[in-house]
């Protein structure tokens, strides 16, 4: 079973690992060290696509993973040109993973360093994510495919990772355009340079690893390959590790953890949706960034559908309330009757999508 | 000979699971056109105890399974 890991999976699990700690060391929120899509959706804020004002930063994280993962494609001759696999089809899938991501209150990564953080909250959300890709692979299974891509022009490419990097660009020249948060977990970050560079190491490793939060037990489910989920254990294990020696572990416990809520039916619907979607779509949302890096057009597609799905959830309201503490009273936290109906929508398209793409349904349709 | 050329992950390793259980094949061919996906072939081939060899050209591998 060991004996077919690849050995740069749980060393890109382990650095991601250290990399998150460092950066929560360094001033991101807690648990965040990494999260792709509260940091899209920060990103989202800081380009006034919502104007949910504890939230908009434009986080450096984001730049650096996928311009992480061009490096080393092109240092690997990995780097290709390709997209045409429903992009449309997957837009659609990224807002809604984007969604279920913000009412449980992170993405796959977040969810490993929330449970390497004591958070039981996020060990629900764990058992809604592996629904969600047991859903997802029963629809693989019976013949689930957007097609296949084709080689296109350099220019499609390179659309994100230049993007980002111009956008990025623009925001250390005139910061002045975009928003910032004063308070709230927008507000806490570690200094740009750092986050670019940390972020950058990481997403050339994740390439080189092709580490993916969902390709993990997808792949222990269906082919009895263990090789990527020893990457998602390595990063719980080395984060775990780093809190207790970090002294910010205080046990495991649901009660009042950090950017979090108990609200625990949603925390696992939440997830669900992100785990059948990223399933759909291949990959997490991290492998998204990767992929986009490595010149995929239709991830960077589905990352600007996470985009969008991130404006949708602060504008209409759907993301997840951290729990607090005001003057001594505690309030669990949760979703608007808005966040709820946005999931049961996302379970009803990632079902309409599923049985338009899968060959076994079309043929019964027929 | 299975062309799974363009399909994202992990279809192309499901393209070959289903072709294996199904007729149990002693030499297999599967076109595909990217590294990740000769990776993860490779793998399924060893747990399957298929012997893999794999040809290049122009971005697109040619992998030949034989038992």
């Amino acid at each position: 079973m060991f004996k077919r890991i690849n050995p740069w999976v749980p060393i890109a699990g382990v650095v991601v690992g250290i990399a998150a700690l460092l950066l929560t060391a360094l001033g991101n929120p807690a648990n965040m060290g990494f999260c792709i899509a509260c940091f899209v959706r920060d990103i989202a804020g800081a380009m006034k696509l919502h104007s949910a004002e504890p939230v908009q930063y434009f986080r450096p994280e984001i730049v650096g993973l996928v311009l992480g993962s061009t490096i080393m494609a092109v240092a690997t001759k990995e780097f290709k040109a390709k997209a045409g696999s429903s992009p449309a089809t997957r837009f659609l899938i990224g807002v809604f993973v984007m969604i279920g991501a913000l009412v449980f209150l992170g993405c796959p990564l977040r969810m490993v360093l929330r449970m390497g953080g004591g958070d039981l909250n996020a060990f629900v959300g764990l058992a809604g994510f592996f629904l969600g890709i047991l859903i997802g692979i029963f629809f693989i299974k019976r013949g689930f495919s957007l097609k296949r891509t084709y080689e296109v022009t350099l220019s499609e490419g390179i659309s994100l990772p230049a993007a980002l990097l111009v956008m990025f660009l623009l925001v250390l020249a005139v910061p002045s355009i975009f928003a910032f948060s004063e308070s709230g977990p927008g507000s806490k970050h570690a200094t740009v340079l750092v986050s670019l560079l940390m972020a950058v190491v990481v997403g050339a490793l994740a390439q080189k690893a092709r580490l993916c939060m969902v390709g993990g037990m997808r792949d222990a489910v269906m082919f009895k390959d263990f090789s990527l989920l020893s990457g998602f254990v390595a990063i719980f294990v080395t984060v775990l590790i780093g809190n207790i020696i970090l002294g910010n572990f205080h046990g495991f416990s649901a009660y009042l953890q950090p950017i979090a809520h108990a609200s625990q039916l949603w925390n696992l619907l939440g997830m669900a949706l992100v785990g059948w979607g990223s399933v759909l779509l291949g990959g997490c949302p991290l492998r998204q960034l990767i992929l986009a890096g490595e010149g995929n057009g239709d991830s960077a597609v589905t990352v600007l559908g996470m985009l969008v799905g991130a404006a949708l959830a602060h504008n209409f309201k759907l993301a997840g309330s951290a729990a607090s503490l005001t003057d001594g009273v505690y309030s669990a936290g949760g979703i608007s009757v808005n966040g709820k109906i946005a999931v049961c929508i996302g379970f009803a398209v990632l079902l309409v999508i599923s049985l338009l793409n899968t060959s076994a349904f079309k043929k019964a349709a027929k | 000979m299975i062309d799974a050329r363009g399909q994202s992950c992990p279809i192309p390793v499901v393209m070959v699971q289903q072709e294996v259980k199904k007729n149990h094949p002693q030499k297999l061919e599967v076109m595909v056109d990217a590294m990740v996906c000769v990776e993860n072939i490779s793998r399924y081939a060893a747990l399957e105890g298929y012997a893999l060899s794999v040809e290049e050209a122009d971005g697109e591998y040619t992998l030949t399974l034989t038992k």
